[in-house]
């Protein structure tokens, strides 16, 4: 392990984890228990030297196979991806603490399946974060995808329907990104990015280029489930076990945000973005404001936890495009810092309904009369999950609305600046319900109090510690943009 | 004096908040609970008690929480300003914690220990409106006391209680989030930092008369706690709450930390003589001018106290406002003054709702007759908390409202004198028929007597606030002193 190869470390961790998991994790779950939390803890402590790595030496490279670039895949870390790398460790960590209860109970038996599929997940998404080649990207893209349809597919009831139609929206999404690849290989003739970024500008925008830069947005906004290319999420995601969600939830569509980041204006540039086609830039924004309406509007039709939440991903996936169209810094800034804000806040409020689902079966919410009651502290995580989906300061989520909104205000998209103060009422009024349901209902005649019957102490531990990090994240936000997300941002931009 | 950096003002904000973790450990014991009450009562009166004198002398106390966004940390800041209304709402909470005590416990009330921890809450909350230092910080606690207030409000549990509170978060909530925050965020866009400033932070940004009148529009509606129609509707609703909730925080905190937040912005963010060059005053005027008739008016309908009480807050507040969209330098100084003259005289008036409620058991004015025969100090206290807010002498509310007329004709706009001096017969009209009622009209045939004075608890605190209210026409001038340091005018 070097400076320069630490990080190709953090991502094979998981991946060689996950064939011990298969191979000595048959008969004891404990064995997969120690496996999983053992590799993840590594890769997050080793991310964290990574990004110690990137702020003293900047980019790190290194050539897998000792190929060099650009012939070679390149695995390359900035302060943008050192920052994913973090993400999507802590976050895998977490998630698997609480995902070990919930899988042994939805899944007894199999947990050797469910882990070896979740580890090469993450490992994917690792992947994703690191590769410097537009090929590669597509390997792993197909990686996480086929190891999310495994592991949706081992839920109950109509899952693997669910999975089935996430394999053809999947599928067709991974076609319009490999054929928009193709497109740039055939003008540019490599498939490195760095090397694109240099080539592209030098042949000029012609009809090719443009064309390959469309197909690759589709394709990835069908993997970010952009509205109106998400009809494959909720269900995916709510029928999944509760242990995939908790993982694919939180990551899965903010790392395609991030792709989508990475190759806007690390492949493309933002000249070429922004201003050779203007109406295609503020209609981005505009699709973004009809996504955050939609979906928002659509959360509120929903009774049951799991499937509000998807929706609320819809929408704040929303957010972070438009954000990102914006075409300015503060809207680039509020749309990575929200990257971050999103994953946790999305694992809290998932981590929250896994220890409700472990404990009552399901969260339609009928059944969570007198909840708070039962599960005091799941429930006061999972507020301060719900106000930072709102907005409310000194929560993580108020900071990067914050940016969003005042990237709104400056790019004079008032449509966008709307459409994020109106979900942010919707999800009031979503949180409150449940607020209200949970808390403030009581049986006329019932004096009684509901016994405390919490979730094991193993459920509630990264709960808390997600609950915390939202408020202690809001209260850093200045230094964590300042010294950080700032750095990450495309130069010159 | 200049400005210190020091941890007092986050100690006196967080004292009640920190408090509320024992009150929720000594659930099972309730004298040791309302201990810890009491005890973070009087610590944050002496805190904010010792700041005072160097906010007298010109100077004032900061401290920086944490740096959130460029230019705008989270910071408190002790001014005149924020002094001015820590002071009441400290002293205050002291009383309504005695007050509590004897009210809970006379109705065998449930849920008190949430009672009282989100009260704890909900006054650090309102300290933190007080004491912040930018515009950020102030909107941050002004959420904080909405959430807080809410399980208050929805306290009785039932059907009503729950869409009362459904009905005050969708006003509290969606008016801050949907008006204040974008308002926010233009004025930041605008002037690159939210620090409140004398004379406004927009002052000499170069912003357009088409954006400020805006933004007067978003912020009068946008802190809907001030209750300006037509977002007023949540005051009445939350009568439901419990009456310690409705004398203290819908007579005092809640409300006047909407009517502060709005007279912070037209003071120190938006600037009065930005406000006067561009002559938006007359927005603010006229809205309030409207909302403090109608609710007048409509006080005048209602035949449960509580309500009645809640409708005059609501004309009351606007007095306020209406004071500050004067412009001019008394119209100001009486609005302000208002805030405190009106805190005293309308608690006191909730205080005897709450032990008329206690102790005979009644809700609606019209089955009051006789009653103050029954319960003399009662309605004596309720009778001095009527004159005061009808702006009688010699009681506190004289000054201020006498204070606003002066401001009226200084600016010549007589229509708001006639509008001042109409209000005040209404006032007068709501509020002097129920005290000739309990003490002229005879007893209805065949009541039971027995009827008592409320319990000391409840008593002291009554006669407490009752005798400030008349004190404070005699000793206000360190109230005017605050006022005039905020508006940076003389001291």
């Amino acid at each position: 392990m070097s400076v320069s190869n630490l990080h190709m470390y953090v991502m094979s961790a998981p991946l060689l984890t996950a064939f011990f998991v298969n191979l000595f994790g048959r008969k004891s779950p404990a064995v997969v228990a120690v496996l999983t939390l053992g590799s993840l803890a590594f890769s997050s402590l080793a991310s964290l030297a990574v990004m110690g790595n990137v702020m003293v030496h900047g980019r790190i490279s290194y050539v897998a196979g000792n190929w060099a670039a650009p012939y070679g895949i390149e695995l390359v870390v900035d302060h943008l991806s050192a920052v994913m790398l973090i993400l999507i460790s802590v976050v895998a960590l977490l998630a698997s603490v609480s995902a070990l209860k919930s899988v042994g109970q939805e899944l007894p038996g199999r947990e050797y399946q469910f882990f070896a599929l979740y580890l090469i997940l993450i490992a994917g998404l690792m992947g994703l974060v690191l590769t410097g080649d537009a090929f590669n990207l597509y390997v792993m893209l197909e990686i996480t995808s086929i190891t999310s349809y495994g592991l949706i597919a081992m839920g109950k009831g109509r899952a693997p329907l669910a999975s089935f139609n996430y394999v053809i929206m999947g599928s067709v999404g991974a076609c319009f990104y490999l054929l928009g690849v193709a497109y740039l290989y055939l003008m540019t003739g490599t498939l490195n990015m760095a090397d694109m970024a240099q080539i592209l500008p030098t042949i000029g925008g012609g009809a090719a280029v443009a064309t390959a830069l469309g197909f690759i947005l589709v394709g990835l906004w069908v993997k970010m489930a952009f509205f109106p290319l998400h009809g494959w999420l909720p269900n995916a995601y709510s029928l999944a076990p509760t242990g995939a969600g908790l993982i694919a939830a939180p990551l899965v569509t903010k790392v395609t945000v991030y792709l989508m980041v990475r190759l806007m204006f690390w492949v493309f540039s933002s000249d070429y973005l922004f201003f050779t086609h203007p109406m295609v830039q503020s209609g981005i924004v505009w699709a973004a404001t009809a996504g955050i309406i939609c979906a928002s509007a659509l959360a509120l039709a929903q009774r049951d936890l799991k499937r509000m939440l998807t929706y609320i991903i819809v929408a704040e996936v929303g957010y972070m495009v438009g954000g990102v169209w914006l075409a300015n810094k503060t809207g680039l800034t509020g749309a990575v810092l929200h990257i971050v804000n999103d994953a946790l806040m999305t694992l809290c409020l998932f981590l929250a309904v896994a220890a409700i689902v472990y404990k009552l079966g399901s969260g339609e919410f009928d059944k969570l009369q007198g909840i708070y009651r039962k599960m005091p502290i799941t429930m006061a995580a999972f507020t301060v999950g719900a106000f930072s989906m709102i907005g409310v300061p000194p929560t993580a989520g108020f900071f990067s609305k914050w940016y969003l909104i005042l990237g709104g205000i400056e790019a004079g998209h008032w449509e966008y600046v709307i459409a994020l103060l109106f979900s942010s009422l919707v999800n009031a009024v979503l949180f409150f319900r449940i607020i209200e349901i949970g808390y403030f209902y009581k049986d006329e005649h019932d004096h009684g109090h509901e016994q405390r019957d919490e979730a094991p102490v193993l459920m509630q531990a990264p709960l808390v510690v997600c609950a915390v990090a939202l408020i202690v994240i809001g209260l850093g936000s200045g230094p964590l943009v300042e010294s950080i997300i700032k750095l990450a941002l495309p130069a010159g931009f | 004096m200049s400005v210190q950096s020091s941890i007092w003002p986050l100690v006196a904000v967080l004292v009640s908040l920190l408090a509320a973790i024992p009150i929720m450990l000594s659930d099972r014991t309730p004298n040791l609970r309302e201990s810890w009450t009491l005890l973070a009562a009087l610590v944050k009166v002496g805190i904010v008690l010792t700041l005072l004198p160097a906010v007298l002398a010109g100077g004032g106390w900061e401290f920086t929480i944490a740096e959130v966004i460029p230019g705008v940390p989270l910071q408190l800041r002790v001014d005149a300003m924020g002094m001015f209304f820590a002071l009441i709402a400290s002293i205050l909470w002291f009383f309504t914690s005695l007050y509590s005590i004897g009210y809970m416990r006379s109705l065998n009330e449930h849920a008190q220990t949430r009672y009282f921890a989100s009260f704890a809450v909900a006054i650090s909350a309102t300290l933190g409106v007080a004491f912040a230092g930018n515009l950020l910080t102030m909107y941050l606690f002004y959420e904080m006391l909405s959430l807080s207030t809410y399980p208050l409000v929805t306290h009785e549990q039932n059907a009503e209680a729950r869409k009362s509170g459904r009905k005050y978060l969708t006003y509290i909530l969606g008016t801050s989030i949907g008006l204040a925050l974008p308002a926010m965020l233009i004025v930041y866009n605008l002037a690159g930092n939210l620090d409140f400033t004398v004379g406004g932070v927009l002052a000499g940004s170069g912003v357009t008369p088409q954006t400020l009148a805006l933004l007067v529009v978003l912020f009068l509606f946008g802190f809907a706690k001030a209750g300006i129609m037509p977002f007023h509707g949540w005051l009445p609703a939350a009568m439901v709450a419990p009456t310690p909730v409705s004398s203290f925080l819908h007579g005092v905190a809640v409300v006047k930390a909407g009517v502060f937040s709005i007279l912070r912005v037209i003071f120190h963010i938006l600037g009065p003589e930005t406000l006067q060059a561009a002559d938006l005053g007359a927005i603010i005027t006229t809205l309030a001018s409207v909302t403090l008739l109608v609710a007048s008016l409509v006080a005048l309908t209602q035949d449960n106290l509580k309500r009645r009480l809640a409708y005059s807050t609501i004309g009351q507040l606007s007095y306020m406002v209406l004071g500050a969209g004067m412009l001019t330098a008394a119209g100001m100084t009486g609005g302000m003054l208002h805030i405190a003259m009106h805190a005293f005289g309308k608690i006191t008036l909730f205080f005897c709702a709450g032990a008329i409620y206690v102790a005979a058991g009644k809700k609606y004015i019209s089955q009051m007759d006789g009653l103050g025969r029954q319960m003399p100090i009662t309605f004596v206290a309720f009778f001095l908390g009527s004159l005061s807010i009808i702006g009688l002498p010699p009681l506190g509310g004289f000054i201020s409202k006498w204070t606003l007329l002066v401001g009226a004709v200084e600016g010549e706009q007589l229509i708001l004198v006639l509008v001042l001096l109409g209000s005040s017969l209404l006032n007068a009209a709501y509020f002097l028929p129920i005290v000739y009622r309990a003490f002229i009209n005879p007893p209805p045939e065949g009541t039971v007597n027995g009827i008592k004075e409320a319990p000391i608890y409840c008593l002291g605190p009554i006669c407490v606030t009752a005798a400030a209210s008349l004190a404070l026409f005699f000793f206000n001038g360190v109230f005017l002193q605050l006022a005039q340091q905020a508006l940076g005018l003389g001291g």
